[in-house]
């Protein structure tokens, strides 16, 4: 069964289609179709209930890489992982990264991601200086940011055409190590001051936020690229069945754990880059700690710190709610999420209509504050959310490949 | 380190030609498809190793292939056909390119190949856990595969005392595009798990038969022991 990463909502495809060479790769005759990469979106934007998935995991060959410019050109199914694991030890590196390696780079593109970094470098689809698209009407057109279907495709949802390769520009680093600090904070006051103080000196900065606790500490991560040696973590395994591990009494321990651990592992140290972007990694499949049902993510982003404030006030209890201040920088596609302000995402776990309701609850507060849903983690928005989060949806529907379609916009369109 | 690749665009050849690229080792590709070749090329070029290619139908008259490789030190015969399972039980010729492409194709080469290894020189060549008992579902195939695991024994034997290793790597159910109609079952392992175990042998200086992964030797070691009376029931 295809699943996205959250398993909710379930789908069952007409067809599943491994795509394996670019070289004389064609479409299907009949959509509706879409492709589907690592399936690392959490709701229904990579799924396509009752059409079909071209899945991208065999597109996964370098094309090049010019290690003066960092200019590298690769098919579109190969996973960021796979990237640093060519590009670091080169002393080059993705100039964005989410919070897994496993994404691919269709998949990064099509959700336009952003990361630690982007009140430094904006979102994914600001590096992207060419790409291929594969249109059901036989064409192969290749796009530069000035192209309207460009700025279609990037944060496109897959919608307008296969991403056959891709052209990024990766940035020069010192070595594999990141000097980070940690540090503890209470309130949202103390986390606007921490962000003020750190996004003008530091390349990454996030925080993680103890919603249980009543006076919502969390701790503020902040790095830089530095000198120094340091080893690649350990994979601590992967989680082998469905086990239902995370409720009330789970997450009020962990949060309490994973904050004194924190405190504890001091303000400054050298960690490697795979332990600093991706902790989670180290747990293969750990969505299976939600069982069988799921989980949901809710991840808005709203101009004002009365809105985030707001947002928190009737939070629930979630083992992972993150925070991050969005930069201003532009980001180039239509339907591109990250823009100015505070952006939270918060995981929970499925149990349906009590669920529901929250995220119901926090979506109707996102939007009275002119803010905005991300589709990538998104299984419940309202058709207005989304026509509201993305004021350019009709000039982005006209780039749109009629033959493509999915469970997200079947949902959401109107 | 010097490597041929026969059948350079199949899925196992790639993962492993992998490994070998991104320790910089020499690779000569060989295949049929001129495009395809190229992006396996330059993937392999990127990942850091000196890449040349050379397009070649394989079934077709070797000593072009010969005359480009000059002496690698190892050789990786990759190429293989599994055959369209509606036709291969019923039409001559389907059957007769399975055979060609799996077995007399490898031998001809092997033959001409077997006097330019130098000592320390290794064969590596990929057989199936389909050589070890004829199954129903993959009748040709099996019999190709049975065919080349009896050719590399003898082989094995042959070039021993020379110092040349010959490699008998016998995978069992892999996820490539070989098997794309295939139910996924957990027997199968990934292209890229299949070449680590390729290269971990390559790399271990014996010679021999080699599981992909290990536990295919049990398995094939139950149905090997299984009694024709009862094998000829089975429906796998």
């Amino acid at each position: 069964m295809t699943e996205s990463w959250g398993r909710y909502p379930q789908a069952t495809h007409a067809a599943e289609i491994r795509l394996s060479w670019l070289p004389g790769l064609a479409l299907p005759v009949l959509g509706p179709m879409l492709a589907y990469g690592q399936g690392r979106s959490y709701g229904d934007s990579c799924l396509n209930d009752g059409g079909k998935l071209l899945r991208t995991a065999g597109l996964d060959r370098f094309i090049s890489l010019d290690p003066a410019s960092g200019v590298l050109r690769c098919e579109a199914g190969v996973t960021l992982g796979e990237i640093l694991r060519l590009a670091a030890p080169r002393g080059l590196f993705l100039p964005v990264v989410p919070g897994t390696k496993h994404v691919s780079v269709g998949g990064a593109i099509a959700n336009d991601i952003h990361g630690k970094n982007h009140h430094r470098a904006g979102s994914f689809g600001r590096h992207v200086l060419r790409m291929e698209l594969l249109r059901s009407d036989g064409g192969r057109v290749e796009v530069t940011p000035a192209d309207e279907l460009f700025q279609a495709t990037v944060g496109g949802l897959g919608l307008t055409g296969l991403i056959a390769w891709a052209e990024i520009t990766l940035r020069p680093i010192p070595v594999a190590a990141i000097r980070t600090e940690a540090i503890p904070f209470h309130g949202l006051d103390e986390f606007i001051a921490l962000s003020d103080e750190s996004d003008a000196r530091c390349e990454y900065t996030v925080a993680w936020l103890d919603v249980v606790a009543r006076s919502q500490r969390g701790i503020f991560f902040r790095g830089d690229h530095a000198e120094g040696a340091v080893r690649a973590p350990r994979a601590r395994g992967t989680v082998p069945v469905d086990l239902p591990l995370v409720n009330a009494v789970t997450v009020r321990a962990f949060n309490a754990a994973y904050y004194a651990a924190q405190k504890l592992a001091g303000q400054s140290r050298l960690q490697h880059w795979d332990a600093f972007f991706f902790p989670l990694d180290g747990v293969g499949r750990w969505n299976r700690l939600y069982g069988r049902r799921g989980l949901l993510q809710f991840q808005c982003v709203v101009p004002t710190a009365d809105a985030l404030r707001e947002l928190l006030r009737d939070a629930p209890s979630s083992p992972l709610t993150v925070l991050k201040r969005f930069g201003a920088l532009q980001s180039p596609g239509m339907l591109s999420f990250p823009r100015p302000g505070f952006t939270l995402a918060m995981d929970l776990p499925n149990r349906g209509e009590e669920t529901f309701a929250r995220f119901a609850r926090l979506e109707t507060i996102a939007m009275e504050a002119g803010g905005a849903l991300y589709p990538a983690k998104d299984a419940r928005m309202s058709a207005d959310t989304f026509a509201r989060s993305y004021p350019r949806l009709a000039e982005f529907t006209r780039q749109m490949d009629p033959a493509f379609s999915s469970s997200f916009w079947r949902r959401v369109a109107r | 380190m010097k490597v041929l690749v026969l059948g350079a665009t199949s899925a196992i050849a790639q993962a492993t030609a992998r490994l070998w690229a991104e320790r910089g080792d020499e690779l000569l590709l060989v295949a049929r498809d001129q495009a395809k070749l190229l992006a396996v090329a330059d993937d392999l070029r990127t990942r850091g190793g000196t890449v040349t290619t050379l397009v070649q139908d394989l079934n077709q008259d070797p000593h072009a292939v010969v005359e480009a490789a000059g002496n690698p030190d190892v050789i990786l015969f990759a190429q293989g056909l599994l055959g369209e399972p509606s036709r291969r039980d019923t039409d001559p010729d389907a059957a007769e390119l399975v055979l060609a492409t799996n077995l007399v194709a490898p031998v001809r080469l092997m033959t001409l190949f077997a006097p330019r290894l130098a000592r320390g020189g290794c064969i590596a060549a990929l057989s199936s856990v389909a050589g070890d008992r004829g199954r129903a579902k993959v009748g040709v195939y099996g019999a190709s595969k049975a065919g080349l695991d009896s050719f590399l024994s003898a082989l094995r034997q042959r070039l021993s005392p020379a110092g040349v290793r010959v490699l008998t790597l016998k995978p069992g159910f892999v996820d490539t595009p070989m098997t794309a109609a295939l139910p996924k079952t957990p027997l199968f392992a990934t292209p890229a798990q299949i070449g680590r175990g390729v290269v971990r042998a390559v790399d271990s200086g014996r010679d021999g038969v080699v599981y992909l992964p290990w536990w295919w030797r049990l398995i094939m070691l139950v149905i090997k022991a299984l009694p024709e009376r009862v094998f000829k029931r089975l429906k796998f």
